[in-house]
């Protein structure tokens, strides 16, 4: 089975073992992930905010570079990858001239047909039910899945799980043996890109996510996007500064709590590479 | 056949009556009105009626200020004696305004009142051009088309429909109770259903009421031994419309009447089994579920009729065939498990809607937690738990532990006003009762702290305003303005986090003991499949839809069906009552009638001579499309031997509201709209375009 795969900055710098973890997960269900070549940068976060016609010839071009290389369905583990691929798809598709525009800066036609998922949708469709079959150890873990907020918004272009109370990693981590707690934080802001400007911001919104989940005992925190996993992991010393003592609770992406289970080895998901050290699992 | 009335031969007898083409022989008045100015001011009328003078056909024109006014009407009655006219066109506002009008003047004139037109010179032409010459020519163009129209009229005779006097109430919540009561105390004979063992609705379940706090119950329960006490009231509980057939006057109404398994005739009510039952940890539908019952119950004790049912789903015997307990003790033997549901059959002239409505419990807004934690309930079940018959006396103890909670806080517009997840109309009814139950609770619990989270607080209506404030001002609820993002459980505690966007949208979290959700209020179960079945409109939100929303907001679309209360929209008691007692007036006004008279707008198959009969070929397309199931088969015999010769469709006058799909679909144009006659319409269109 052949899929597209769209791997944007993050997969290759800060959240390398995202990627590593996501194709390991793949490649143990024999799915083939085909990475859309000569692909570019989709415009986050930035682009949007500053020129709409980037922002839209940006993913457009992804899109239609997937569409040239005959790849109808693209996976984006990035959820800011994921939600401006897709906003800008439903927009171009919305707006005909513009379209034509944008075809006419990126100098290519496409149909815009392409289908864009994120890693939870790609779980779901292919990997869920095979889990029981393949799973050697159960992921006997209590954990929190946190969405963060690109991964579900805006609601009305992705169209998947329930915009405010999410439940779709839940599912999924029960499904691998997990006690998934129930915690008033899922799909609270964690700081993202002002991680480099007001550091002090995301000690403070990432610390509340921490510290609501180490109260409810949660041994991992679940997370499928890569800004919110460097600002709860990579800023942890600001955190704890902020909490005001050290907290061990390990911020994991899902696509390596499946893999465990799975039986993939550690070293393969790039448990190793995070800063807060995953040694509990 | 019982449809069959002597009424319809008035409807042949003017299908009989032979056309009047002859065009020299017209004596048509045209009647032009200068609406004051509204007409005048942009439309020549002078030229108007000197243009339809010397129409064919047309014997008098003229022109005059206010057409409508008395001068006016004689001058047309004046002109009808004078010039022995046989047809008029007025030239004036939409037929909407004065078609009755002057349609009156002329019958009083000795004409028949369909031989009377009306072109729309107002709304079609001055109101909607500038003043030019072009304007004026249009107008000629319409009256002339209508003289056209006008002179191929033929006279029409309203319909006489018998009317059974007897009204059928569906829903004994108080907008059942109310309507019932008011035309039962007419004299007219009601016959009233309920779904449920009891009546009583909603307001039985409430606690004290807004904006003047008096008990719910106290002000309520006396009406509903009203009802039962009534010899005019046939009270059904337990009961449900299956069918309604016929119209307007002539309704038939089947009636399931489910099995209660205990004969009303032979139980006194004592409630020996109730307390012998041993399924009794069923959740109370009446205590919202947060009390339980049993399998034989009544829903609360001041029910009406004060006899218990047997709930089947729940009962140890119907599910697993043993038990009994019931039967064993009822000391008068009134337990009968093995009695199927009944139908019955009721002629009835009117029908009163009142369903009415429940609040969203579904699982609209996870993020509240609402059906997560057992502490976050919604409004009707704070309803009772605040209630002196509630699960809990009438204290305010919150259902995880039964402590008294010390923090409340009061979520307004749950699912109301939000397109994207709830519904985006205005539930109307939770601003008041929010400001209620705050009010109730810090009455209940001196030390208590409340908060009120609001989007805008909607309160117009009588002494309404002064109760909200009253629960600011002297009960000191604190109202924040501002949505709630989420509410989570930690230790133990209800995490309420929303914002104060007056506080220059500032982040509040209050650690609450329970949270009370003003779910929005929407159509109940089942209004949809009822609304078909009677065949009244609705709206997207299920709600059943009045024919207009201001001046007939009693009435359907369909004759002889009226609504009242929340199956209409949500409404508050008061509005529920106003339009209860609406609605009963117009049931009443129906059936204080002998007959009825109806517009003979109707369409019919054409009959001729023999051996034809009709041009009808009997493919009875039509019937397939009719809306309103007005089309029948007639069977047309011949006399002596009784031997069928032909069958044709026949269109039930009292059933047919004129609406013209069947003419459309007739493949031998043999059907026609009395009064828009095919014949009439093409003269209209043909004037019009031969200009």
């Amino acid at each position: 089975m052949k899929i597209g795969f769209y791997p944007g900055c993050s997969l290759q710098g800060t959240a390398r073992e995202y990627n590593e973890s996501v194709k390991a997960v793949a490649e143990a269900f024999d799915i083939d992930l085909k990475e859309i070549e000569d692909w570019n940068c989709c415009g986050a976060s930035a682009a949007h905010s500053v020129n709409k016609d980037l922002s839209l010839a940006l993913p457009a071009r992804i899109l239609a570079l997937a569409e040239k290389q005959g790849i109808d369905e693209v996976v984006v583990p990035c959820a800011a990858c994921f939600n401006r691929l897709a906003v800008a798809q439903y927009e171009l598709n919305e707006d005909a001239a513009k379209k034509a525009e944008t075809e006419n800066v990126i100098e290519m036609t496409f149909n815009n047909k392409v289908k864009i998922i994120n890693v939870i949708q790609f779980i779901d469709k292919y990997i869920k039910d095979k889990i029981a079959d393949k799973m050697t150890r159960k992921f006997e873990h209590k954990v929190v899945c946190y969405y963060g907020c690109l991964l579900i918004r805006p609601h009305k272009i992705i169209g998947f799980d329930r915009v405010e109370d999410p439940m779709s990693m839940d599912e999924l981590m029960t499904t691998i043996g997990a006690s998934s707690l129930d915690w008033g934080f899922k799909t609270e802001c964690c700081g993202a890109s002002l991680s480099i400007a007001r550091t002090d911001l995301v000690a403070k919104l990432s610390g509340n996510i921490i510290k609501d989940a180490t109260e409810r005992g949660a041994e991992a925190i679940i997370v499928a996007c890569p800004m919110c996993h460097s600002n709860l992991d990579m800023r942890r010393p600001q955190i704890d500064e902020y909490v005001g003592k050290e907290i061990p609770t390990p911020v994991i992406y899902i696509t390596q709590a499946i893999g465990l289970a799975v039986g993939v080895a550690p070293e393969k998901l790039g448990l190793q590479r995070h800063f807060v050290k995953v040694n509990t699992l | 056949m019982w449809l069959q009335r002597n009424w319809d031969c008035n409807v042949i007898l003017s299908k009989l009556i032979p056309y009047k083409v002859s065009n020299i022989m017209s004596r048509i008045g045209v009647f032009i009105c200068h609406c004051g100015e509204n007409i005048s001011a942009t439309v020549d009328c002078e030229r108007v009626a000197k243009a339809s003078s010397e129409m064919e056909g047309v014997e008098f024109a003229t022109d005059y200020k206010y057409m409508c006014s008395d001068p006016g009407q004689t001058l047309i009655k004046t002109a009808i004696k004078e010039h022995h006219l046989d047809g008029v066109v007025v030239g004036s506002c939409s037929p909407r305004m004065h078609e009755a009008t002057f349609r009156r003047a002329c019958s009083e004139a000795g004409m028949n009142p369909y031989l009377c037109e009306i072109a729309n010179l107002r709304e079609h032409v001055s109101w909607v051009h500038e003043k030019c010459e072009a304007t004026t020519n249009k107008a000629i163009e319409i009256v002339h088309g209508l003289v056209e129209k006008v002179k191929r009229n033929r006279p029409l005779d309203a319909i006489e429909v018998p009317v059974t006097k007897k009204a059928l109430v569906i829903g004994g919540g108080i907008a059942g109770i109310q309507a019932s009561l008011d035309i039962a105390n007419c004299g007219q004979q009601v016959i009233l259903i309920e779904k449920g063992p009891s009546i009583g609705g909603h307001m039985s379940q409430l606690s004290e009421t807004f904006p003047t706090l008096d008990c719910s119950q106290c002000i309520l329960t006396p009406r509903m031994v009203e009802v039962a006490q009534n010899p005019n009231i046939t009270l059904y509980t337990y009961a449900e419309l299956e069918k309604l057939e016929g119209f307007i006057g002539n309704f038939k109404a089947t009636i399931r009447l489910q099995a209660k398994s205990v004969d009303d005739s032979k139980c006194t009510g004592c409630g020996l089994c109730t307390t012998k039952c041993p399924q009794n940890n069923i959740p109370s539908e009446f205590n919202e579920g947060l009390g339980t019952r049993t399998a034989i119950f009544t829903p609360f004790p001041q029910a009406v009729p004060n006899k218990p049912v047997i709930d089947k789903e729940h009962c140890k015997y119907y599910q697993k065939g043993k038990c009994k307990v019931c039967q064993k003790f009822c000391p008068t033997g009134a337990i009968e498990y093995d009695k199927p549901d009944e139908f019955i059959t009721e002629d009835i002239g009117a029908v009163v809607v009142t369903t009415g409505f429940n609040v969203l419990k579904t699982e609209f807004f996870p993020e509240y937690g609402y059906g997560k934690y057992k502490d976050v309930i919604n409004g009707l079940q704070f309803e009772r738990l605040a209630s002196a018959s509630g699960p809990t006396l009438g204290e305010i103890r919150r259902p995880s532990d039964g402590q008294i909670p010390k923090k409340i806080v009061f979520i307004a517009c749950c699912g109301s006003r939000d397109p994207a997840k709830g519904i985006p109309y205005c539930s109307k009814i939770c601003c008041m009762y929010t400001a209620k139950h705050a009010m109730l609770y810090q009455h209940k619990v001196h030390d208590g702290d409340s908060t009120v989270f609001y989007m805008d607080v909607r309160a117009g209506g009588k002494n309404y305003e002064e109760f909200v404030r009253r629960a600011v001002e002297e009960d000191h609820v604190n109202y924040v303005r501002g949505r709630v993002a989420r509410v989570y459980e930690k230790s133990g505690k209800l995490i309420v986090k929303g914002v104060d966007t007056l506080m220059g949208a500032k982040p509040v979290e209050i650690e609450a003991d329970m949270v009370v959700l003003a779910t929005a209020g929407v159509a109940n179960k089942g209004a949809e499949e009822l609304a078909q079945r009677m065949h009244i409109s609705y709206d997207p939100y299920h709600f059943f839809t009045e024919a207009h929303p201001k001046l007939k907001p009693v009435e359907t679309n369909t004759a002889g069906i009226f609504l009242a209360g929340a199956c209409q929209a949500p409404k508050d008691i008061p509005e529920t009552v106003a339009s209860a007692s609406g609605a009963a007036v117009k049931v009443v006004s129906l059936l204080s009638r002998p007959t009825l008279i109806r517009e003979p707008l109707v369409a019919v198959v054409n009959r001729c001579a023999p051996p034809l009969f009709s041009t009808c070929v009997g493919c009875f397309m039509c019937q397939t499309i009719c809306p309103y199931q007005a089309i029948e088969r007639e069977e047309i015999k011949d006399r002596k031997t009784g031997k069928v010769l032909k069958v044709i469709a026949r269109i039930n006058p009292g059933l047919c509201q004129g609406c013209g799909t069947c003419v459309s679909f007739c493949r031998s144009k043999s059907i026609d709209i009395q009064g828009y006659t095919n014949e009439e319409m093409y003269a209209e269109v043909t004037a019009l375009l031969n200009k």
